[in-house]
Formats: C-alpha cells, sequence, structure tokens
C-alpha cells in the first residue's frame, strides 16, 4: 500500500485515495465536431502503460480534492504528485 | 518420561505435564512442546494420509513448512479448525487433535486404494478424469474419491472468537527472531530507533539457540549460550517491542506489512476468557530488515514420503529443542554437512546413528568430528528405495556413478526407524520478493538469493544465502551498520569460529536402477506430486514453471511448496537441459502461511459489518411494525403490514389508500446537494440533458444525468431557491457517487465555473404527503399558507413554518398524485411526520413503504435508476427524448447519444407490457422472447419492473425490448420454467397519462 502526497493534506496511506485513471485527457470542448471515432478517441482509450504513467488521484477520504501523480505501474514508485492545472514535471 | 523423551532441555518444562488426545486416544507432553513434539514423544508419527494416493503421513518438520502433519483442532461445531500444521501448534491442556483426509479411519483408509490404481492418476489427473469411460469413474471410482478426498472440516457455526487489528508504526522493522535477526534489533534498538523484532515461534533464538556444538562458537562460547545472553539483554532494551508468536503475513510496497499475532491460541480452553484470539498488525516502518532464515531441502529419492523420514535439522530440534528422539536407529541421507551437526548430537545422547552421504568426502571440522565418534558414513551412496508401511523399517542404498547420474554395484540394505534427510537449504525470500524484489541464482550451492536493490529494506542472515555461522554475524552487522548508517554496530570486534563447508554437491531426482515411472519420489508431500508428474508434463509440452506447476498441482497446497518449488525448478531445468537461473521463479503471493478469516476480517463483523443509516423518523417506523429493506446503507421501510397482512395484501392497500384519499412517504434517503455560486446555473446546464437558465426562483425542475458515454446515470428533482442557490436531489443509492462525479467535473474540467456542492443529505428529513386528500392536510398543517394551484402550482416550492420550525414545502410527485413534500432540519424529522400523521387522520393518512412508491410509480411509468436502468440505456432508450434539450451545444453525455452505436433503432428501448391473464405478474428479471420455435431461442429483452396494480386492477410491467419503441400491440411471450406466459407490448404509461391527477 503506498504512502501518497496529497498536495494539500501530506503524506496518507492508499486507503484514503481513489484512482481516477490516466491524466492529462482534456474533454472536448466541441464535442459536437467530432467524429465518432475523434469522440471514441476521447471517451474509451486510454493507453495503461507499464512503466511511467501519469495518473488523476483524488483524496476522497481526506480533503476530496483531485490532483495528478506520476507513478511507475511497474514498481509503484510516485515521482511527483502536483495540483491540478499545473504542468506537468518532465520524469 | 516415555521412552522417546529422552533429553531435558530448557525449553520444555518437564515438571508440568499437560494432556492432550489425539484421534479420541489420550497421551500427554510437557509445557513448552507443540503437537507435533509431544506426538513424537509418544512414538506417533503416522499423522495423516496424503490428499491423493492417501499414503500414510508423518511429521516431517519443525515449522511452517509442514506439508504432512496437518490436523483437525477441536470437535465442536463454533471452534473447529482444519488445516492446522501440528509442527505450529503449542500444547495446552485439553487440546483436542485428529487426523484429517482419512476415511474410515486413519489406520485404515480406503482411499489407499488409490495407491494402488495410481498408474491411473498421473500429473493432470483432474483434468483428464472426464476423458475416461464415463461407467468406470461413476459408479467405482468417484463416489469413493469424493467420500476421501478433501482437507479436513470446516466449522459450521459461526466463530466466537474475537479478532483484532491494530496499526503500528516504527523506524526499523525486523522480521525473524533468529541470531541475525537478534543482532540486527539490537544494533537498531540501541541507536535510539524505534524498533520492532516479530518471531513466529514462542521463543527468540531460532536454530542457533539449540547449537550445542563445539565447532560453533562465539568470543569463546557455544554460540547457543552467546546467543542466550544476547536475548536477556535484548529484552532489557526500551525502544525494543519484541513480539513472539507473531508471523509476518504479507510485505507490500511502500514497507506496509501485514503480521498476525497469536494472542490466545496456545491457552487452554477454560484460560482463554473471551481474550482476543489473534490480532493482525498493520505496520508501517521507515526500515524493514528481513531475517527469514531458511527452510532445509529434502532429497528426492524412491518412497521419500514413509512416516519416519524427517528433514535432518528438525530431528536435531526435536532431540535438543523438544528432548524427543524420532527414533532409537537413524540413519542420516545428506548432501551437505549440517546434517553431521545432527549425527553427533544423537551420537552424544547415545542414540545410534549411521550417514549415507551422496559427497565422495567432506573435509570440515563437523564431518571431521563424525568420524573421530565412530559415525559409520556411506561416502558417494544414495537411497533408492525404503520400506515399512506406516513407519520407515529400512533402507536400500547404493553407490553413484562418478558423474551423480547413475547408480551402480550392490544394493545394500540397512535396518532403521528413522531416516534423516538434508538436501541442502533455500533462503527464504518470499518476504523479499512479496516487496517487489528480485532473485539472482546462485550456481555454487544451487539457490536463488535476493538483488539488493531497494533503499528501504534488506534481507541479512541465511535469508541472504548467508549459510556459515561466520558470515551470517559479520555480514549482518555490516549490512545494518550501512543501512542504517551507524558507526558503531557493537559486534565489531566479535571472534566467530565455525565448521565451514568446502565440498558441495547437489543432485535434484536421485538416480535409481528401475525406471521412473515406476517409482515415487515425491515433490510436493500435501499434493502428492511426484519426479514423475513433471516430466509428464513436460513431455505434454508445458514448459513455463507456472504452467508446470498448475498441471502438476505441484506448490500448490496450504504449505505453497515451501519445500517443493525448488526442486520442481531443478527437475525441469535437468530434464529439459537448461539453466535453472533461466527459469526465473513461481510467484510468492502473500500470505507467508495462512491467515484466518478472523484475522483478516477482524472487528469488522456483525452489526460492525457495515454503516447502518437510519432517518430520524426511523423510531416511528419500528412502532408502527415497519419491515424494512436495505437501500444502499439505508434502513427504509419496505411496508407496514397491519394485523396478519402478508406482503402483498400490506402493499395493496398501501397503494390504494394513496390513490384514494392520501399516501405518507419517509422520503428523507434521497440524495441531496446543495449547490452554490454564480456559475450554479451554468453548471447544472451541463450536467442535465435538460436546460436550467430559465428555471425561476422558486421552481422545481426533473433532471436526467447522463455519463460521458451517454447513458442515464442518476436523476431526480432540483428546486431553485435563489439566485444562486440550488438543492439537487439524487436517488438514495447514487448520492455518493454523483457528488463525486459533479465534484469531478468541478475541479478538473471546469475550475473556472463558481460553484460550491455540500452533500446535505443527513442535514434534512423529509415527509412526503400524496393523494387527492393531501392538500387539505397540508392546509391543515400550515393554515395560513394559500394551497390553491395558482399561488403554489405543481413544481414550484414554497417556506413555511409548523409552530417555530422552518419547513420547505416542494410541489413535485412521484406517483403521479397531487404531491408535497415538506422538509425540516432533521432533528425535527419525528415531529413534522407525527404532525403530518395526527392531521392526516380523519383522510385515513396512510404510511407506506419503497413497495408500494415503486407500485405508483410504474402505473406512472416512472423509471427508477438501476432497476429500469443499468447502465446500457440512453434517454433515447427510455423514450425520454423530451428531456434531451436539442438547443443546449453540450452536456455530459451529449456527444454520445449520436454515437453510431447509441443511435440504432434495434437497441433495447423500454415499453410497457401487459399479461393477456390480467392476474398473472411477471417476475422481474425474466427474459422475452418473439419466436417460440426458433433455435436456439433469441431473447429480445426482459421485465426491469412488475406488479399487481390494485389501482388498474391488473397486471403490469416495464420492461425493455430489443426496438421496443415500434412494437406497440405486438404479442411477445415470457418464457419460465413449467409455461410461457403470453403477453401484449403497450405504452408504458399506464394510469392518469393526461396528468389530471396531478391537479386534482
Ligand atoms: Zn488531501
Amino acid at each position: 500500500m503506498f504512502v501518497i502526497n496529497c498536495p494539500y493534506c501530506g503524506e496518507r496511506d492508499q486507503s484514503e485515495f481513489s484512482c481516477g485513471g490516466e491524466a492529462h485527457i482534456v474533454r472536448p470542448k466541441q464535442p459536437t465536431e467530432l467524429s465518432d471515432d475523434e469522440w471514441a478517441e476521447y471517451l474509451f482509450m486510454r493507453k495503461n502503460i507499464k512503466g511511467v504513467q501519469f495518473e488523476r488521484w483524488n483524496h476522497a477520504h481526506g480533503c476530496r480534492k483531485w490532483f495528478n501523480m506520476v507513478r511507475d505501474t511497474s514498481n509503484d514508485k510516485i515521482h511527483a504528485v502536483y495540483k491540478m492545472g499545473e504542468k506537468p514535471p518532465v520524469i | 518420561m516415555t521412552k522417546y523423551r529422552i533429553n531435558k532441555t530448557r525449553f520444555v518444562d518437564q515438571t508440568k505435564t499437560v494432556s492432550f488426545t489425539f484421534d479420541g486416544k489420550k497421551y500427554h507432553g510437557f509445557e513448552g512442546d507443540t503437537l507435533a513434539s509431544a506426538l513424537l514423544s509418544n512414538g506417533i508419527h503416522l499423522i495423516g494420509r496424503s490428499f491423493k494416493y492417501h499414503r500414510p503421513r508423518g511429521i516431517m518438520s519443525c515449522g511452517s513448512e509442514e506439508p504432512n502433519a496437518i490436523c483437525q483442532i477441536n470437535d465442536n461445531t463454533d471452534l473447529t479448525e482444519p488445516n492446522v500444521r501440528a509442527t505450529e501448534i503449542e500444547l495446552y491442556e485439553g487440546l483436542k487433535a485428529s487426523s484429517q483426509n482419512c476415511w474410515p479411519s486413519l489406520n485404515f483408509d480406503i482411499g489407499g486404494i488409490n495407491n494402488l490404481i495410481s498408474p491411473f492418476i498421473p500429473a493432470g489427473f483432474y483434468y483428464k478424469t472426464f476423458m475416461w469411460p464415463k461407467s468406470f469413474w461413476k459408479k467405482i471410482y468417484e463416489p469413493l474419491i469424493r467420500l476421501s478426498a478433501g482437507l479436513g472440516k470446516s466449522p459450521t457455526q459461526p466463530d466466537p472468537d474475537i479478532y483484532d487489528h491494530k496499526h503500528e508504526h516504527c523506524h526499523v522493522l525486523v522480521i525473524g527472531g533468529g541470531i541475525s535477526g537478534i543482532i540486527s534489533a539490537k544494533i537498531a534498538a540501541k541507536n535510539n530507533l524505534k524498533t520492532i523484532l516479530i518471531e513466529d515461534k514462542n521463543i527468540l533464538g531460532g536454530s542457533t539457540i539449540y547449537q550445542n556444538n563445539k565447532n560453533f562458537i562465539i568470543d569463546n562460547q557455544k554460540s547457543n549460550e552467546w546467543l542466550m545472553n544476547e536475548i536477556s539483554e535484548l529484552e532489557k532494551l526500551d525502544n525494543l517491542i519484541i513480539k513472539t508468536r507473531t508471523s509476518l503475513a504479507a510485505f507490500h510496497s511502500y514497507n506496509y506489512l501485514l503480521a498476525k499475532e497469536n494472542i490466545s491460541d496456545h491457552l487452554p480452553l477454560d484460560k482463554k476468557n473471551g481474550s482476543i484470539r489473534q490480532r493482525l498488525w498493520k505496520i508501517r516502518a521507515d526500515k524493514v530488515i528481513v531475517a527469514a532464515g531458511a527452510i532445509e531441502r529434502p532429497l528426492i529419492f524412491n518412497n521419500n514420503d514413509r512416516p519416519g523420514i524427517i528433514l535432518a535439522n528438525s530431528v536435531k530440534k526435536y532431540l535438543d529443542f523438544y528432548g524427543v528422539s524420532t527414533g532409537l536407529n537413524n540413519i542420516i541421507f545428506t548432501n551437505n554437512d549440517s546434517a553431521y551437526e545432527t549425527a553427533v548430537s544423537l551420537f552424544e545422547k547415545g542414540i545410534s546413528v549411521k550417514i549415507v552421504d551422496i559427497r565422495k568426502k567432506s573435509s570440515s571440522n563437523i564431518v571431521k568430528n563424525a568420524e573421530d565418534q565412530g559415525i559409520k558414513i556411506y561416502w558417494n551412496s544414495t537411497v533408492v528405495n525404503t520400506f515399512g508401511y506406516k513407519k520407515i523399517k529400512s533402507i536400500e542404498i547404493m553407490n553413484l556413478s562418478e558423474d551423480g547420474s547413475n547408480v551402480t554395484g550392490n544394493k545394500h540394505k540397512i535396518q532403521c526407524d528413522c531416516l534423516s534427510i538434508s538436501g541442502g537449504w533455500t533462503p527464504m525470500v518470499h518476504m523479499h520478493t512479496q516487496s517487489g524484489g528480485k532473485l539472482d541464482f546462485r550456481e555454487l550451492d544451487q539457490v536463488f538469493v535476493p538483488t539488493e536493490k531497494s533503499e528501504n529494506h534488506i534481507n541479512v542472515g541465511s535469508c541472504n544465502g548467508d549459510l556459515e555461522l561466520e558470515e551470517i554475524v559479520k555480514n549482518t552487522n555490516n549490512k545494518v551498520k550501512k543501512f542504517l548508517n551507524i558507526n558503531e554496530g557493537g559486534f565489531d570486534k566479535i571472534s566467530v569460529l565455525c565448521s565451514k563447508e568446502s565440498e558441495k554437491k547437489n543432485i535434484w531426482l536421485l538416480p535409481n536402477t528401475i525406471s521412473e515411472s515406476k517409482t515415487k519420489s515425491f515433490i510436493d508431500f500435501q499434493n502428492d506430486s511426484t519426479a514423475k508428474d513433471i516430466k509428464l508434463a513436460l513431455r505434454e509440452g508445458f514448459k513455463s514453471i507456472e504452467h508446470v506447476k498448475r498441471y502438476t498441482t505441484t506448490g500448490m497446497a496450504t504449505d505453497q511448496g515451501k519445500l517443493s518449488n525448488m526442486h520442481a525448478l531443478g527437475i525441469i531445468a535437468d530434464t529439459a537441459g537448461v539453466k535453472m537461473g533461466t527459469l526465473g521463479t513461481t510467484t510468492f503471493r502473500p500470505p507467508f502461511t495462512p491467515l484466518t478469516f478472523g484475522a483478516i476480517v477482524g472487528r469488522s463483523v456483525g452489526k460492525f459489518f457495515d454503516i447502518v443509516r437510519k432517518t430520524s423518523i426511523h423510531e416511528w417506523h419500528v412502532q408502527n411494525n415497519a419491515k424494512f429493506e436495505n437501500v444502499g446503507q439505508w434502513k427504509r421501510p419496505w411496508y407496514y403490514p397491519i394485523n396478519n397482512e402478508n406482503f402483498h395484501e400490506a402493499v395493496q392497500r398501501e397503494s390504494k389508500a394513496a390513490r384514494d384519499s392520501a399516501g405518507i412517504l419517509d422520503a428523507s434517503t434521497l440524495g441531496k446537494i446543495d449547490i452554490q455560486g454564480s456559475d450554479a446555473s451554468e453548471f447544472l446546464n451541463r450536467v442535465y440533458t435538460n436546460a436550467w437558465s430559465k428555471l425561476g426562483i422558486g421552481k422545481c425542475r426533473y433532471g436526467l444525468m447522463l455519463n460521458e458515454d451517454g447513458m442515464v446515470y442518476d436523476d431526480g428533482v432540483t428546486t431553485r431557491l435563489g439566485e444562486n442557490h440550488y438543492l439537487m436531489t439524487t436517488t438514495t443509492g447514487g448520492a455518493a457517487n454523483v457528488l463525486s462525479k459533479l465534484e469531478d467535473y468541478l475541479q478538473t474540467e471546469w475550475p473556472e465555473l463558481d460553484v460550491y456542492l455540500t452533500s446535505v443529505t443527513d442535514h434534512y428529513s423529509t415527509a412526503s404527503i400524496c393523494g387527492p386528500n393531501s392538500k387539505k392536510i397540508l392546509k391543515k398543517l400550515f393554515p395560513n399558507k394559500d394551497f390553491s394551484d395558482e399561488a403554489f402550482p405543481h413544481m414550484s416550492y414554497q417556506d413555511a413554518m409548523i409552530d417555530k420550525i422552518e419547513c420547505r414545502i416542494m410541489r413535485i410527485s412521484f406517483t403521479g398524485e397531487l404531491s408535497y413534500e415538506i422538509n425540516v432540519e432533521s432533528k425535527y424529522g419525528k415531529s413534522l411526520w407525527e404532525n403530518c400523521i395526527a392531521a392526516g387522520v380523519e383522510y385515513k393518512i396512510t404510511p407506506y413503504g419503497t413497495e408500494t412508491m415503486h407500485l405508483l410509480r410504474a402505473e406512472k411509468g416512472f423509471i427508477i435508476v438501476g432497476q429500469d436502468t443499468d447502465g446500457t440505456m440512453t434517454p433515447i432508450d427510455l423514450q425520454m427524448d423530451w428531456i434531451v434539450s436539442k438547443k443546449k451545444y453540450d452536456f455530459i453525455g451529449k456527444r454520445s447519444l449520436y454515437r453510431s452505436d447509441t443511435m440504432r433503432e434495434d437497441r433495447k428501448q423500454l415499453v410497457g407490457l401487459l399479461t393477456d391473464d390480467p392476474n398473472e405478474i411477471l417476475e422481474e428479471g425474466a427474459q422475452i422472447v418473439s419466436e417460440l420455435d426458433k433455435k436456439p431461442v433469441e431473447m429480445i429483452g426482459h421485465v426491469t419492473s412488475s406488479y399487481f396494480s390494485p389501482n388498474l386492477n391488473k397486471s403490469i410491467a416495464l420492461a425493455v425490448v430489443k426496438g421496443g419503441k415500434k412494437m406497440k400491440g405486438q404479442k411477445l411471450f415470457v418464457p419460465m420454467e413449467n409455461k410461457n406466459i403470453n403477453v401484449t407490448v403497450s405504452d408504458f404509461i399506464f394510469l392518469d397519462k393526461e396528468n389530471k391527477r396531478i391537479n386534482a
């Protein structure tokens, strides 16, 4: 079980958090302009990387804030956490 | 003393007799014994039968790796426990143990017939069984196998024991209380680090604590004496917590570990006194030092599974720790030096011992010591067979060929009553790999050793591959110092003298004169898989160790292959002609030893299993005989039977009363979200399918919420309380998820919106009054209020007071009747409810539950999200096109409504169903077909809601049917077990399509 450093609360056990999948998938501003394939790309397609992955996490049983996290899925090492809207770090 | 209790030790108190029973017969042991040592002291070796062949099996080890001596403890219906290792149970007064896997009895086991038919049950037996002629298996073997298979009996009554969970944090956690763990813990604790040392046995010291041999000297003392002094010093340290009887179950990432402490398992039943039985520790440690030790390997040769064949170091432990001799005429069969310690120990106690060694010689001190004492050693020899059915009686040995691949010369038979075997040592790398660590293969002595990578844990001692005493002591000291950044370890000047092994030889499967297919060389003793099975699996094309493991079931028993995995790998490597290091290992998964379910669930049982939510009106419902149903965590009144009414009668009465006069429902459980902010209207526009900007203050509107994939997610009425203030209601079960979803969008997609969400579900209680007389009741409750349709129209809200209690009244309807919902602060809920009941007496106001609510809304054709929808229904599928705004540019899920798949006309769509026989009530979930004769029968939909409507006096149902929108009037069938029910597709609004009643 990870220890996650919530950008608002500090270090907490993973059991307080929930993962919201891949980060930096921006909801299209004009969905009606998109083809079925383009919309499906946004809606369904996720990379699910083995290795360094950018993820959304929510401090569900804490401050309830969403934030981003860079995690290596092969060894669960957490490289960085940062607030929503902040630029992703270069890993 | 019994015949076999030949030695007095400091670990077993021979003045304190403990009596116990095994298979109903009474025996005696002493305080400090395990069940295994007590049985051996009584000369009992035969403990159980093997799983597949039902061969007699005895105690083979002295620890958690034990594959054979598996017992059922206790014989009552609630405390009985199967699959307990006799080697791990501390003896207590009144302990009742019995053998498992034997039918009809341990000594006469009919399952032994499997042993005779064993040529027919090779690897993959369970997969191949059904390929045999049916009659053969069905009538003869299967009934026998079924009767005699299985591992123990489960308790049939709830577990009366208490289990506990506790969190703990520390700087350093040391796993294992052997010599390297003790050195590690002392270094850490002496340097002001909060340290926890856990040990699964009841005392510290590991195998060194009984290493009483002049060849192993630390600081001029025998190693056991030295360690004894270290332990007594350790116990004085302040910042060290020592937890004995505590075994590590799991080592998760980020140094999060689970350990199970046995608190009262070793106490007699009458002394447990309701104390906690086991505690699961959840430990987060800055640093973890694994000192888990090593397990002795068996040797693989023909008939290596008889009772009386025991691992050599276990024989030594029974002798030097428990004072019990496992035999009086011993042979030791080994490929390494460590077994010679056992030989010397036996010899010094006057017990006959001979040695069979596969090596040609060994020049170490301990071997010289044995030779000097005159112990007979058969060099370059192997055991080729053993004899004795329920206990070993003799062995046959032969010489090995030059390269060890074959046997030569004559067979030589030797009598014995115990055969000690040692195939070297396997470092316990389970913890290391569980935490994500990798392994290297060391060719020299054929072991997997940890590759050190982690900054936060290390392995020390024999689990790290350090198998000589000097290495263990010195390397542990140096590694721990470095790991903890400490300059002075306290063991820097220590002197260690020990016998060192220089000649090493390993043969995974020992050669024999007879062909392999006729031998029984067991690898996995508990699951009865043999070398032959492994080779068969390879011949049949299995290559991956993971596949071979599953096909042969090697390593898949309750011991998880602690004794067998290495040999399985070795034999695969030898047979396939590949290097063992390239094969990898199977995955070591937690728990290391079986955990009780009790320890896993802890206190979360019975009423603590889940949270129970009750409304403030709950007590009234209880007093008025409500039957409850669980809706999420809520207890909701389901129906209120009067006198001897059954479910159906009560619901029919409630439903009729609500439409004929007045009904009242506790609607407090509906999710409520307070929405405020200057962008609140825009926010609602984006999350609901319909438009919200023009909703006037004081007005209510029904909204449908979709997922981004276009499927209906939740629904409810939202009220505009002020310019920038809304109160949203959600379904009872969906409240928490809706709030999370809305928060997600607000924080991550639309951070520019000025909107604040607060869950207020628990803040308000709601009484919903419906029926033609509801307005009259409201007038009585609020005499100063104008309830005319002009002043207080449908879908609007007003504030009002009852005495000094503020109320929000919404005129909204989920039943199709004229209906008002009164909301008050929760603390006034019961008072409001009682006021409503009192005001309604003259109209025979009838409290109704969730079932009646469901029935009434179904009459009106209103959906319930989660009942009539299942995450695959769009609003179009539900024929709710009217609520999907065409004008709005975007809302959650809008784009998905125009995907080719969601626009298909043959999607399942909501329809009404009427049964040809109006008294026939369909079953919810029943499948619907259009053609009965078509094969295979095509299921075109299913019933989602079904009731008998007392107001329409006929059965009604909602259903989803492929292309149902265009099927009105069509005949369909609902096939049931014994009949086909004829139905006709109808409109799904069954009652008051003109909405007259809402304004009645
Ligand atoms: Zn937080």
